[in-house]
């Protein structure tokens, strides 16, 4: 399951427990918190960085951070998104990930082919909302998702990765990646839009 | 652009509403537009299929886990930062300076 979370920085009780033992220096508190949120935090570091061993440096390096920022925490957001916002201006100031070269091979599937001079479908969507789940396995999806999730534009996949992924909210999204409520809305809309064709892709080619 | 702008007096099309599914989504669409679009998609079995393929992909983006920790990472990492916390407390607030460099330098 999802961590809590909280919305626009609603207090929440687990979570205020959970900064009191981290501030008596209680291990097991600092123990369920990196359970919790190294893995999260290497995939977002990830999306900034050259590769997994520095993205894993980036995260190590943001714990001390939050160990040190502790004390001065005031709850305004919520924990997550305050570790997030530290280990996104870290992965900024260590980045080195190399443009990409090569262009996205998967189209957003709304090429000018799929609609006629009026605007209209050529040939409406293929309804497969019904049944997904019984075609494809749950750990394949997400396999999969994750495979075109990491050949999206970095912008993309940042976003993509902390709202949808992550599940943090648009507000907390725009907080933590320093980008306007707008521009957020974009690139989620292209990156949701290519993980739609995707999938709609998988559909037809395994569940014939 | 062109296209957005002489569609805003008549209906919907398609490509147009494909186009504006995550503002739907996301709600904010200003009302007059919204109404515009869910009149589209009351009478249109390809565009409501298709914001329902998009929910279905918000949904299954969500069902993506973290992947496990192993222990021992996470044992490295609490006995780090516990260290470093003891460390941070002997050295009382002038030790904020140095705090940065408990790990090895960025590559």
């Amino acid at each position: 399951m999802t961590p809590p979370r909280t919305l626009g920085g609603v207090p929440d009780p687990d979570e205020e427990e959970l900064i009191e033992r981290l501030r008596a220096g209680d291990e097991s508190a600092f123990g369920s918190l990196v359970t919790r949120y190294h893995p999260s935090m290497v995939r977002v570091a990830s999306t900034f960085v050259p590769s997994r061993a520095v993205a894993e440096e980036v995260a190590q390096d943001t714990w001390l951070g939050v160990v040190k920022g502790l004390p001065r925490f005031e709850g305004r957001s919520s924990l997550k998104t305050w570790i997030f916002r530290i280990l996104v201006n870290r992965a900024k100031t260590t980045g080195g990930r190399e443009p990409r070269t090569v262009e996205l091979d998967t189209g957003d599937g709304l090429g000018s082919e799929r609609f006629t001079a009026a605007g209209t479908w050529r040939e409406p969507p293929v309804v497969w909302t019904d049944d997904i789940e019984d075609r494809l396995a749950a750990p394949e999806i997400a396999a999969r998702i994750l495979e075109v999730v990491d050949q999206l534009p970095e912008s993309q996949r940042q976003v993509v990765t902390l709202r949808d992924i992550e599940g943090l909210s648009s507000k907390e999204v725009c907080d933590v990646l320093g980008i306007s409520e707008g521009n957020q809305r974009v690139l989620l809309h292209r990156a949701r839009t290519r993980v739609r064709a995707m999938l709609e892709d998988d559909v037809r080619r395994w569940g014939k | 652009m062109m296209r957005l702008l002489s569609s805003w007096r008549r209906d919907i099309v398609c490509r147009d509403a494909v186009v504006l599914m995550t503002d739907y989504l996301e709600g904010v669409m200003p009302a007059r537009q919204r109404a515009r679009l869910e009149r589209h998609l009351a009478s249109c079995d390809g565009c409501e299929e298709y914001l329902r393929q998009m929910r279905v992909t918000i949904a299954m983006l969500g069902r993506v886990q973290p992947e496990d920790l192993a222990p021992e990472t996470r044992d490295g990492i609490v006995e780090l930062l516990l260290a470093y916390r003891e460390e941070a407390e002997l050295d009382g607030e002038g030790g904020d300076g140095g705090g940065d460099d408990g790990v090895a330098g960025n590559t």
